[in-house]
This record gives structure tokens, sequence and C-alpha cells, in this order.
């Protein structure tokens, strides 16, 4: 076993090394999604380097746990990771976006390690239930893991597989929801109130996990608690800083969709050192 | 004269499909009934999943299950597969090319009574517009065994379009295969064109014709994406024009795939029976085929508009 500190020092320096190429991946490229990729990178950090049972050089290893993005613009987040993981090589970063490229401007199956398209908002839970049935249906061990962002819960389709995953009673199923409070027209709360959101997510039949989402400490005990839960789907209802990391970005809506200029990126790659 | 429901043969058929094979997994939102995949149910309860009234659910969760590498069948009302749903077929299922294959029921203006809200008569379009997708209308019960377990074995998303009413087996139509138009009679005056319930009427048609002395060419287009265009260029070269008649609006179903490649490589008269810019409503089917000029009276007529 790792010592459990040093195990958390190492996870906070990856997801420092994922912001540091979202960051410069989307300077290069001069548009996509910042606030919501430097938001969940801790969150999705611990899980490729320390929860998933995967096999990077071996995308399709049967056995492999599942990651979905649902909310798919924030893509950037998942490239750095898949890269980093050793998915594909680091410099395929440097494309994204571009005509042609393995990493387009929302998710898709060209890119080695992702398994669904995605990027029109709420359709992701469903993905993930249903690679949860085949798991009972193949009585494979295989766990799925699935990001939601706060303002796609507006989204009905979220709801339709939130009793679905309930009803089937999915224990192989983590949902990740990344609490920053912010959605591109402004705040949740004032554009379309989600509260009270642990009550919902509770009277869908879910066991809901409520941590501070910058924690690396409390993101991997309530993966592990997760885990545990027989009989039922578990959600992380992670509270998190939109645009975490990065001074200037910090809970500012302008980011939630606008790339870092060339002289931006350097001052928020000077933070991330 | 055989009289057979399209629905009862491809439950049939899914279970016979799922003997031999435990990769296929079936869905369905509360009309398993009416879809006949509650035969499916009963034999493999293990394999399949009712989603409830959720149709976005079934198809977006149909993404997931085929992710790991099953064949998923989809079934609910044309109606709701094709519009509720649209978004998850068009991003989710089509777009990452699984082998969904949704089974869609009730399609067409013979639903009969309950009318317009569940009379799809825009389906064939909207779906013909994905990319990756692929389109097929059996004409009748025994057809109806040989598309699903052709789409079964196929690559990628189908959409199978099945009606609500008994449809008439179809003689001497040959072997079926994805993609070929099956010609049902020779003839070098004039072509019909058809799909699913009307192929019968254009057959009733092209035997009034003959009695007039005109020889029609009744093709039976199965497979409307892809469409079999030697078939179709064919009949524009050697037949004086093409009627098309399908239950489905006149705006881009069989008739508007037809158009486009006789438009492009050998224009024709192209003359086009369908529901024009109308929805449906209540009725007895055969009063509502009346009603929307779609019987072999009409198809008649149309034939000989063509050639004089």
């Amino acid at each position: 076993m790792p010592n459990p500190d040093i195990q958390i020092r190492q996870l906070e320096e990856k997801a420092k090394q994922i912001r540091r190429l979202i960051v410069q991946m989307l300077a290069k490229a001069g548009s996509g999604h910042p606030g919501g990729s430097l938001s969940a990178a801790d969150l999705i950090t611990a899980l490729y380097f320390s929860v998933m049972r995967i096999k990077p050089l071996e995308p399709h290893w049967p056995e492999r746990d599942r990651f979905h993005l649902s909310k798919g613009h924030c893509c950037p987040l998942w490239y750095a990771v898949l890269a980093e993981a050793g998915y594909f090589p680091i410099e395929k970063l440097w494309t994204l976006r571009q005509l042609g490229s393995i990493l387009q401007g929302h998710p898709d199956r060209r890119t080695p390690g992702v398994e669904v398209a995605s990027g029109s908002l709420g359709q992701g839970l469903s993905i993930a239930v249903g690679m949860c049935l085949v798991g009972k249906v193949d009585k494979k061990e295989y766990r799925v893991y699935c990001l939601m962002g706060d303002g796609e819960t507006q989204e009905g389709n979220i709801w339709e597989a939130a009793m679905a995953a309930s009803h089937f009673k999915c224990d192989n199923l983590c949902a990740i929801l990344d609490y920053n409070g912010f959605q591109i027209d402004g705040k949740v709360k004032d554009i379309m109130n989600i509260e009270p959101v642990i009550d919902k997510w509770r009277a869908f039949g879910w066991n809901t996990i409520e941590i501070e989402g910058h924690n690396m400490g409390q993101i991997l005990s309530a993966y592990d608690q997760a885990k545990e839960v027989k009989g039922k789907p578990s959600i992380i209802i992670a509270h998190t800083i939109k645009g975490k990391g990065v001074s200037f970005m910090e809970n500012v809506v302008d980011f939630h969709g606008r790339a870092p200029t060339k002289e931006e990126a350097e001052k928020a790659l000077q933070e991330l050192q | 004269m055989e009289l057979l429901y399209q629905r009862d043969i491809y439950g049939k058929t899914l279970v016979e499909l799922g003997k031999q094979n435990s990769e296929i997994i079936v869905l369905d939102a509360d009309l398993s009934g009416s879809t006949r995949t509650n035969l499916f149910a009963r034999e493999f309860p293990e394999r399949f999943f009712n989603i409830g009234v959720a149709e976005q659910n079934m198809m977006a969760l149909a993404a997931g299950i085929a992710s790991c590498g099953k064949t998923v069948f989809v079934s609910t009302f044309a109606i709701f597969a094709s519009g509720r749903a649209w978004d998850q077929v068009r991003n989710t299922v089509a777009y990452n090319n699984f082998n969904i294959k949704i089974v869609a029921s009730h399609a067409g203006l013979t639903v009969g009574q309950d009318g317009s809200s569940h009379q799809a008569l825009e389906d064939i379009a909207l779906m013909r517009v994905i990319p990756n997708m692929n389109i097929v209308v059996p004409c009748d019960g025994p057809q109806t065994a040989d598309v699903i377990k052709a789409v079964t074995l196929a690559k990628g998303p189908f959409y199978v379009r099945l009606g609500r009413p008994k449809f008439v087996t179809i003689g001497n139509k040959g072997e079926f295969k994805l993609g070929k138009a099956q010609v049902l009679t020779e003839g070098n005056d004039v072509s019909i064109a058809v799909c699913g319930f009307m192929v019968n009427e254009a057959l009733i048609a092209a035997k009034n014709l003959l009695q007039k002395g005109v020889k029609a060419r009744v093709i039976n287009v199965h497979t409307i994406k892809p469409l079999d265009r030697e078939v179709i260029l064919d009949a524009a070269k050697t037949t004086k024009g093409i009627v098309v008649c399908e239950e489905h609006s006149v705006i881009g179903g069989l008739a508007s795939a037809i158009d486009e490649v006789v438009a492009e490589n050998f224009p024709v008269r192209v003359t086009r029976l369908g529901v024009k810019n109308r929805y449906g409503q209540s009725g007895e089917p055969a009063e509502l085929l009346k009603e929307y000029n779609l019987t072999s009276t009409d198809i008649e007529k149309a034939a000989l508009a063509v050639i004089s």
C-alpha cells in the first residue's frame, strides 16, 4: 500500500500538470471551455491515476472500468488526462479543434479512450446506465463513472436516467456532479435553480456523497465509499470552483466558453507552477 | 390471402435470433405489448429492459449498451422513436455508428383511430437526413423476418419501419437483399415505386392497369437508405415516368429520395402520392387512405396521367 499522504501529494501534482495542459491546449486552439475543465480536474485526475482499473495501451480491454464525460464541452480536461495516462502522445493535444484532429471540439470515438461521443448535454447518464446494465448481464466486475455538469442537470433526460439507474439497482455506477455553480449564461441558481440537489438525488433512490471537490483526500474516500454501497447507484456531489487554479478565471463566467489569450495563458501557467 | 401483423413476426424473429445470439439486447419504452418485444422479454428476461415512458433515455442508454459490443434492438412507436428522441438518435446512436436497430412500429396513417399525435408521417425524412443511418420498410410479414435477420448481421444503425394493421403477404418477391429493390411486376409503360403497406395497393393498381392495356412496373423499394439507384434509374430510363406512393409526407420520404436520384441523373416525371403537408387524423385505416389519396385507385389514376 502506498503511503496515503504521498499518494495524495502525487495526485495533486498530477492535477496541476493536467491544469497546465488544459490552459496550453486551449490557448493554442483559440477556443474551448476552460472553466468547467479546471473545476473538474481534481475529480478526473483521481479517477484515471488512482481509482479506475484501466490499461491505456489496451483501451478496449473488456474488464476496464468505464468513464463517460457527459458534459462534453469540458473535453480539454479529458484529453489532457488521457494523454497524460498514455492513451495517445501528448503532442496530439496541440491539435485540439483542428481540421482532421483526433481531438474534436466535443469528444468522439476517434480519440483513444473515448467510449461514446458527447456534446449534446443530458445524455451521458443514460449512456453510463447502458454500460452498467451490460456489466450486470455479462457479470463483469467493472465500474462506470460519469461526470455531469450542474447546469446540465436541467436536462430532463438526466432525470429519466437517474430514475432508470435506481430502478435497475446500478450499484456499479458512480456519477459525479461538478457543482461549480455556473453555466454559460450566469449563476445556476439564477438561470434555473437545481437546488435542493441532495434531496433530488436521494428522492430518486441514489446514495449521495457530498464533498469539497478540490480536496484530494475527500475525493478518494468518496470513490471508495461509492464502491461499498450495494443495491443503488451513487453520486458524488462535488462542490467546486469554476476555473479553479487560475486566479483570474475562478468564478468568472466569461471563462465558461472562452479560451485564454496568449498573455492570459502565460500568466495562468505561472500560477500553476 | 395471408394477412399478418409485421409486429408479431418481429417479436417471433427476435426470439429466434435471441436463441442463436446471446449478444442481442432488447429495449422498449412501455409499448412491448404493441411492438411485440414482449415475446423476447418472456424468453430472455435478463436481456430485455423496459425503460418506461422515456424514449430519450432509451436511445442514449442503447448507445451505452452498444459501446460494450452488443447488438441492441430498440422499439417503440415510430412517432416517438423518430421525433421524441431525434437528438439522441443523431448524436449518440448514429454518430457513434453503433449496432443499434431501431424497430419502430405503428408508422403512417394506418395507425387509424389514435389519430394525428400517433401517426408518424415524417419519420423517414427525419432518419434519412442522419449520416450512417440506414432505413428499411418491409412490405409484409415474411419480409419483416428477412429484414430483422439482415439488420442483425449488418453493421451500424438501422431504422426499420413497421405498421400497425395486418399486412397482405406479397407473393413472388424473390430473394430479399438489403439495398436491393424488388421488381414485382414487369412493364415498360410506367413505374410505380412503393414501400410498406402501399406495395399491395400498387399491385392491385397494376392489375387494373393491365386490364386497360397498361403495363406497370411495380418496385418494392424496401430499403430507402441506401437507395437502389440502379433500379430507380432503370425505371427512369425505360418507362415513361415514376409514380411514388408512400404512407408518409411527400416531403423528405421515399418520393424525395427518388426525386433526388432522378433529378440529378435522368430527369423524368415523378408523381408523388403521399401526405401533402398535412397532419393525420382519426379514422379507420381504409377511410384514411382514401381521404389522403393513397389507394390503388389513386395510384392507377396517377399512372394513367403519366402515360397520357
